[in-house]
């Protein structure tokens, strides 16, 4: 069994110029293919029959993209990139990810024979071969769920395995043919996008322009069957042919992407791009943009890899590339992203600290009386129920945010700490009137949810307590309930601050 | 060169049993062993909704084997199996990780992290391929035909058989006294976990150690029929005893004939096509199951359909 052909051992008289697509994602990407290629052409090299390369001129050689292969296994893992990224997006969002993988491995078989008919590499005739039998793994799989007692994952891993064990049986038959070994079949295992042809590529395009237009046009209908399949029926929909129609184009992108992803990892494209857009947006028609671009740019990735040595498939890099953008996404996506996650928990959770520690503040003035200005931290450590130690550190956190001075071992509050300080307590006390008289709760429970509610509490909320409740002036427990002061209010001017309330934020 | 030899009879069932037992029915006597061990866990794999835990450890193993070639520049038993060990247990943390801390859910998550390591697998032997000994070929199919070629096991005088005859024997064994040992567990554990716990059996240890068995079956696999059809052994036995019969020791026993008569039929189909014996085990297999889907008594279509063809006769008359 030889291995996969490498880029610099092809016939040169099979490299021709891309042929001009119809479809517009097509004609651009071409456009830019060209552009690219124009601009820098000087650098295009004679390839003899290297077979010993070195990969920093494998590599100059793809970026100048001055050799034909290289423009071939450009385009068409962009546009492999692009259709399977637009359908994934269905198959995730319908939590239909294994799908994709049965369909993609029961098409071996669909490829030997497609193979068998005239004993070459046609890529019209093994495309109608692995669609027939992607479709016929589909139907078998739906069949056994339907007439026995097997739950759905149990068909999908034995279709996928039979027919995959049916085409490696088919193949190796292959092999022992004279023609067998030089015929390239055996890069439809783990691809290679250097083979790509001009026919593969302009089966790709026209599968590419399929789905698209056919996601343009029927986007609506498409979006609502996947969200809502009952809603759809209700809609008179024509459900079950739609859901044919997007089975029959993922047939379609897997078969055509065959060649340069191979059949064991066409899943992967299928599912991994379409999970990280998943990561990135709420919005549907986004996911489906942010999936296609992940699925071209993971695609040109895994090309480039693979063109850096002699007998590398460009499937499995493929497939890390793609694997790296999804792990980057769980990691640094804004909105679900484990680090901004943890960071926002973080500075959550040190502005709770902050808020505990200024309604402590607030606490041990008031309970002087509103005497003093400064607080010693013993007394506040006491209050807070901590080590001196620690009350120093939350000190100190209080003076980083500019809420506090200290001097020497005592605190003292800045007009900003002051102002938020009385915002804490206010929220805390209004929610225990809010709660005894609203809900009717005994004072003493009301404490602990008041103690988590105060940090979240907004100025609405807020507002619309006070104009809720007949009297806001003392708590259930009897003391009086602070205004929130001014910014430029100096602690000591708010000494009565329960004699007369004022609203949030000074409204009175 | 025609591309299916012309079949005769005595060469492809009266041969493999006599003049060339030593090849062919050693491989038969191969896969019979992998398929027991395998269909066995299969069984239970299928009635805890895991058979695709089981395809993504199967495939997620490749790494954790090109590892331990790399790492130890051998192909000794141990470094294996604590490589493929290490895989499945990372493939299922990562499954468990992405689905529970993303909004990724289970399926794409088995998809993303087996998909992802297997490529790191298949990577890995293609970079390295001059220090590795493994190719793509021997990943896809496995090296059943190489088997007998190997240098027998011999214990003082006695000859054992090739070493991977050996080690499977040695996993069967286990798998009977770990069988006989837990039935109990794991079939309550399978069933019920929740009145496993009350019960006071350790159901995640359970789990844990039918996960360690799966990754050990894999890797004795893996050497006969690779990395992808491993799924087919773990399953098409389970699949094809759950259709007849409704007791697990019945659906044991049923998935060792199963077993059998698909390394019996798998071996003849590749004599006599002159094919892969992995894939060809696989289809006989697959075939085995069509019988049974036709055949059961218990809700196969023909008895089905036999049955309401009376049932409306027997209307249409009365």
């Amino acid at each position: 069994m030889t291995r996969p052909a490498s880029i610099v051992l092809r016939d040169p008289a099979s490299r021709m110029d891309p042929r001009k697509g119809r479809g517009s994602l097509r004609f651009l990407a071409a456009g830019l293919v060209l552009w690219l290629a124009c601009a820098c052409s000087t650098e295009a090299a004679k390839i003899g029959d290297l077979v010993e390369v070195r990969w920093t001129d494998q590599a100059r050689r793809f970026l100048t993209l001055a050799d034909p292969a290289v423009r071939h296994a450009c385009l068409g893992t962009v546009l492999l990139g692009v259709s399977c990224g637009l359908l994934g997006s269905f198959l995730v969002v319908r939590r239909m990810a294994l799908l994709g993988d049965a369909l993609s491995h029961a098409v071996l078989p669909g490829v030997a024979l497609g193979f068998l008919w005239n004993l070459e590499k046609d890529p019209l005739v093994i495309f109608i071969g692995a669609l027939a039998a992607g479709l016929a793994g589909s139907a078998s799989v739906a069949l056994i769920t339907r007439t026995t007692r097997l739950k759905e994952d149990t068909a999908l891993g034995m279709v996928l395995a039979t027919f995959f064990g049916a085409g490696l049986c088919l193949m190796s038959m292959f092999q022992r043919l004279p023609t067998g070994n030089k015929s390239g079949i055996d890069t439809f295992l783990f691809g290679q996008a250097a083979a790509l042809g001009p026919g593969d590529l302009g089966l790709m395009g026209a599968v590419a322009a399929l789905v698209v237009v056919t996601l343009v046009v029927g986007h609506k209908e498409f979006l609502l069957v996947s969200f809502d399949p009952s809603f759809a029926r209700v809609l008179a929909l024509p459900t079950r042919w739609l859901e044919r129609l997007l089975l029959l184009l993922l047939a379609f992108s897997v078969v055509s992407a065959l060649q340069a992803v191979g059949v064991v990892l066409v899943s992967a494209m299928l599912i991994i791009p379409a999970a990280t857009a998943s990561l990135l947006t709420d919005r549907f028609h986004l996911m489906l943009v942010w999936s296609a671009a992940i699925g071209a740019v993971s695609g040109l990735a895994g090309a480039f890899l693979s063109f850096l040595g002699t007998r590398l498939p460009t499937g499995p890099f493929m497939v890390l590339s793609a694997g790296t953008f999804f792990g980057a996404a769980l990691l640094f996506s804004p909105g679900n992203g484990w680090f901004p996650r943890w960071l926002r928990q973080r500075s959550h959770r040190a502005r709770v600290a902050r808020e505990n520690t200024l309604k402590a503040i607030y606490q041990v003035l008031e309970a002087g009386g509103f005497s003093t200005e400064s607080v010693p931290v013993e007394a506040l450590a006491k209050r807070r129920r901590v080590a001196p130690a620690e009350a120093r550190a939350e000190v100190r956190s209080l003076v980083g945010a500019r809420f506090a001075t200290a001097a020497g071992d005592d605190v003292l509050l800045t007009p900003t700490g002051w102002q938020r300080a009385c915002a804490i307590v206010r929220n805390h006390r209004l929610w225990e009137l809010y709660l005894t008289h609203a809900a009717s709760i005994a004072p003493d429970h009301v404490h602990d949810d008041a103690e988590k509610i105060e940090h979240v509490l907004g100025e609405a909320t807020v507002r619309e307590l006070e104009r809720r409740l007949p009297r806001i002036d003392v708590d259930p427990h009897g003391r009086p309930i602070p205004s929130v002061p001014s910014p430029d209010a100096a602690p000591r001017t708010a000494g009565g601050a329960g004699d007369r309330p004022m609203g949030y934020g000074g409204r009175p | 060169m025609t591309l299916v030899p012309e079949f005769q009879f005595h060469r492809v069932f009266i041969e493999p049993w006599t003049t060339e037992l030593g090849s062919h029915g050693l491989m038969a006597l191969v896969t019979f062993l992998v398929g027991v061990t395998c269909g066995w866990i299969g069984n239970f794999l299928i009635l805890r909704r895991m058979a695709l835990m089981g395809d993504a450890i199967s495939h997620s193993v490749l790494p954790g084997i090109a590892t331990a070639f790399l790492l130890t520049g051998s192909r000794g038993i141990g470094a294996m199996v604590l490589g493929a060990v290490g895989a499945a247990f990372t493939t299922h943390l990562l499954i468990e990780v992405i689905s529970r801390h993303s909004r990724v859910r289970q399926d794409a998550a088995i998809g993303i992290a087996f998909s992802t390591l297997f490529a790191a697998g298949v990577v890995l032997i293609a970079v390295f391929a001059d220090r590795v000994d493994l190719d793509q070929d021997c990943v896809l199919n496995g090296q059943l035909p190489m088997i007998p070629l190997e240098a027998p096991v011999r214990l003082g005088g006695l000859v054992l058989g090739p070493p991977p005859l050996v080690r499977l024997i040695g996993l069967w064994i286990g798998s009977w006294v770990l069988l006989l040992a837990f039935y109990k567990e794991l079939l309550l554990s399978s069933f019920d976990p929740g009145l496993a716990a009350c019960l006071g059996i350790p159901v995640g240890r359970v789990h844990h150690g039918l996960m360690l068995w799966l990754a050990m079956a894999v890797v004795a696999s893996f050497e006969a029929v690779g990395a992808i059809l491993v799924i087919a052994l773990l399953i098409l036995p389970g699949a094809t005893a759950s259709l007849l019969t409704e007791r697990m020791v019945h659906r044991l026993a049923w998935s060792t004939v199963h077993a059998a008569l698909s390394a019996v039929t798998g071996m003849h189909l590749s004599v006599a096509l002159d094919c892969s014996p992995a894939g060809a085990s696989v289809v006989a297999g697959a075939g085995w199951f069509c019988a049974a889907w036709l055949f059961s008594p218990l809700g196969g279509i023909l008895p089905a359909w036999w049955r309401r063809r009376r049932d409306r006769r027997e209307a249409g008359g009365g």
